[in-house]
């Protein structure tokens, strides 16, 4: 039986014009919309790669609500607002006490009436970002900045962005992207872009227990061994394996798992010969990715954190111009 | 709704539709104390006080829901008088009501308590089902045969994990010996520590799963040791296509097993999450397309006995977080009737098949007077082409918590005799 849903995520991020009012996944965005953020963080690069200041955000403000602790994310999106000359306020919330139900919509509420025009939300289950742009937030862009299982958006675009600088036109790319796809939110926010995009093909290599279910649906290849799921790819993107997967019965010991799924120069010899090699971060040397690979000339881990910042202006610019459209503002 | 109780009415024109007694043709008949007396010349020939035209409409006994949360002591959600309201409203004249961790039903002085309620209440009759265990805890025997004496119709360890296979294997002994009904919701704790059905849909919302092999494994294991004590089993809210194989096989063993599907169950999937929908949040979780036409098809073939509501009425709040941290569950009593004549639409199940599984088989597996127009346990008359938006104005529950809210069904009941 078909329901009818006001409130998918693809809708619900999307202003009545088509613009990005929020910005909660990359699912469901056109390819058009995806190039748009590419282009305007591209715009706030300078030539070297240093990255330009615009005070598109003067005046106003943008609250970090990090509900998971997160040290690196939080920071780039404090440096992106900054750069924008929005006031910045972090505010730290205990996991336990404000994680669900009517205590998170009234302290929502509450920040809102201190003239909060940005929620930057970092939550610990899925949909949470999608939850609070729905139900709470009428005059605020919500971002999400990472929700569970479920999307990491500003880091999928960083990775996308990451991908168009160093290997070129997505409609000639193979991407295998290795590990813990279950539980990523990277990942998701990753495939979705890149189907979207226009890859040529999306590859997963991962064993069995940390491949998500049924994701051939999406026309994702699913590989249990890296010779077979490298082979020809042109970029190779190690996910972070979380330290709890490792003492659970998804996984035998981070040695096993580096022999058989850590990208090491033998196993990169696979991939295409020019291919690039891409990590979220934070790296776990010697499991998920090899020293001699992670700092390598092939290697865009670095790059990926500056784009990070530039991708991050350009979704706070555009959130908020959204928002203002939909006020029928100025 | 609920018409002259002590009047001998005469209801005229209407289809009578009784399963058990294998009639179903367009005739009057004359009903009192819920229950019908005489039918075609003979009812016209008696005597009587009222007379109601119910032309168009079917006559059938009132049906029997094998298990709805009545959220008694949970006031922001519901009581049992705003729910045996709905059930009244929604055709139901007997509920059972099963033990939670909340209301653990595991003496007698509870079972009073949930009586007195109901009959003050004065709506449908509710039969509480006692707990296996003391304390749902799943360590010792409840005192099995004083719930029995106070009323309760079964027993039952809900959700609640047993201690381990020997605490559960000598509480069925026991309640073998007492001749006494276990009704299970299968499920292993250790799979089922997910908000969703392990599918496409979950991987792409990243939603923890619960995977089917979670209620298999424990249906199996429950299996075996209802074969090896012989205690009479029920199997409720069922999801599962695996299951239904299980459930076949056990019958086909001669098992004196029955089984039962949530109505909602039977009608959506996994889909219905999709966008994080919160009021799609019931446990065991909607399931694939493929569960839902092997639900569909056991009910129509007799694997499945029963359809029941598993009716959870919840406030707004419960279903205001991010989806996991929602609670689970459905405002459903007052959907099934039109879902049960969506089914028989769109011809997944016949009539007799769903008429069979909301009166005559939930009755049996009770052990309780009703499901059949002779026996008194009420009497309804349904209108079958009325159509109705579901919208928390036209909902008598205190939960308005469907996933059906804002389309249009048709079916509604116009009139209850008890």
């Amino acid at each position: 039986m078909h329901l009818s849903h006001a409130h998918t995520p693809s809708r619900l991020q999307l202003n009545p014009q088509g613009r990005l009012r929020h910005f909660l996944t990359t699912e469901g965005l056109s390819r058009e919309q995806l190039t748009e953020i590419l282009d305007f963080a591209e715009s706030f690069l300078a030539p070297d790669g240093t990255i330009t200041n615009q005070p598109l955000l003067a005046g106003r403000t943008v609250m970090n609500l990090f509900f998971e602790a997160s040290t690196r994310t939080l920071t780039t999106f404090a440096v992106a607002a900054k750069r924008l000359s929005a006031d910045v306020v972090n505010i730290d919330i205990a996991k336990s006490s404000n994680s669900k139900g009517e205590t998170l919509r009234d302290m929502l509420w509450n920040l809102e009436a201190m003239t909060a025009d940005v929620f930057v939300v970092r939550h610990s289950l899925s949909g949470a970002a999608h939850f609070i742009a729905s139900q709470v937030t009428p005059k605020v862009a919500v971002i999400n900045a990472g929700d569970g299982r479920h999307g990491h958006p500003t880091q999928g675009m960083l990775d996308m962005l990451t991908i168009r600088r160093h290997a070129g036109d997505f409609t000639k790319l193979t991407v295998a992207i290795i590990g813990d796809v279950r539980h990523s939110r990277v990942a998701r926010s990753e495939i979705y872009a890149l189907q979207t995009l226009g890859a040529k093909e999306i590859r997963i290599i991962a064993p069995r227990t940390l491949q998500p279910k049924d994701f051939q649906q999406l026309g994702v290849k699913v590989f249990e061994r890296m010779e077979e799921g490298l082979e020809g790819a042109d970029v190779v993107i190690a996910l972070r394996i979380q330290n709890e997967r490792m003492e659970s019965p998804l996984l035998a010991s981070p040695d096993e798992f580096y022999a058989l799924y850590g990208l090491t120069p033998e196993k990169l010899r696979y991939a295409n010969p020019n291919a690039i090699v891409m990590h979220p971060g934070p790296i776990n040397r010697g499991v998920e990715i090899a020293s001699e690979v992670a700092d390598g000339a092939q290697s865009m881990i670095l790059h990926q954190v500056n784009y990070g910042i530039a991708v991050r202006m350009a979704v706070l610019a555009m959130t908020m111009q959204g928002q203002l459209t939909t006020r029928g503002g100025n | 709704m609920l018409k002259h109780p002590k009047q001998r009415v005469l209801l005229v024109g209407g289809r009578v539709i009784d399963v058990a007694s294998g009639i179903d043709r367009v005739t009057d008949i004359l009903v009192e104390n819920g229950r019908m007396i005489a039918l075609g010349a003979e009812a016209r020939a008696a005597a009587y006080d009222i007379t109601e035209n119910v032309s168009n409409c079917l006559v059938l006994p009132a049906f029997v829901d094998l298990c709805a949360s009545l959220r008694e002591g949970e006031k922001q959600h519901g009581s049992i008088a705003s729910e045996t309201k709905a059930a009244i409203y929604s055709g139901f004249a007997h509920v059972v009501l099963l033990p939670n961790p909340r209301l653990v039903i595991d003496n007698p002085a509870i079972v009073a308590q949930i009586q007195e309620k109901a009959a003050s209440a004065g709506l449908a009759k509710v039969y509480p089902v006692g707990a296996l265990t003391k304390g749902l805890e799943g360590k010792q025997p409840a005192n099995m045969h004083a719930l029995h004496q106070s009323g309760c119709i079964a027993v039952s360890n809900v959700r609640e994990g047993m201690h381990n296979d020997e605490t559960l294997l000598r509480c069925l002994e026991y309640a073998a010996s007492l001749e006494l009904t276990v009704f299970f919701y299968p499920e292993e704790p250790s799979l089922a520590n997910g908000c969703a059905h392990d599918g496409f849909t979950a991987s792409r919302l990243g939603l923890p799963s619960i995977p089917a092999v979670a209620e298999t494994v424990a249906l199996a294991k429950q299996l075996l040791l209802v074969e090896e004590t012989g205690v009479r089993a029920h199997f409720g809210q069922l999801s599962c296509k695996s299951s239904v194989e299980l459930i076949r096989i056990a019958k086909a063993k001669g098992l004196p097993v029955t089984a039962d599907v949530a109505m909602h169950q039977l009608h959506l999937t996994d889909a219905a999450i999709d966008g994080f929908n919160s009021l799609a949040h019931v446990r065991p979780p909607l399931r694939s397309e493929n569960d839902r036409l092997a639900l569909c098809a056991a009910v129509q073939s007799g694997v499945i006995d029963a359809i029941c509501s598993h009716h959870q009425p919840l406030n707004a709040a419960a279903k205001l977080a991010p989806f996991a941290a929602t609670e689970a569950g459905i405002s459903a009593l007052e959907t099934v009737l039109p879902l049960g004549l969506k089914l028989v639409r769109d011809g997944l199940l016949t009539e007799d098949v769903l008429w069979r599984a909301l009166t005559v088989n939930p009755a049996r597996i009770a052990g309780i007077p009703a499901g059949a127009l002779a026996i008194g346990g009420g009497v309804i008359v349904v209108n079958p082409e009325f159509s109705w938006s579901v919208a928390p104005e036209h909902l008598v529950s205190a939960g308005h918590n469907t996933p059906f809210l804002g389309m249009m069904v048709q079916g509604k009941v116009l009139g209850a005799w008890l």
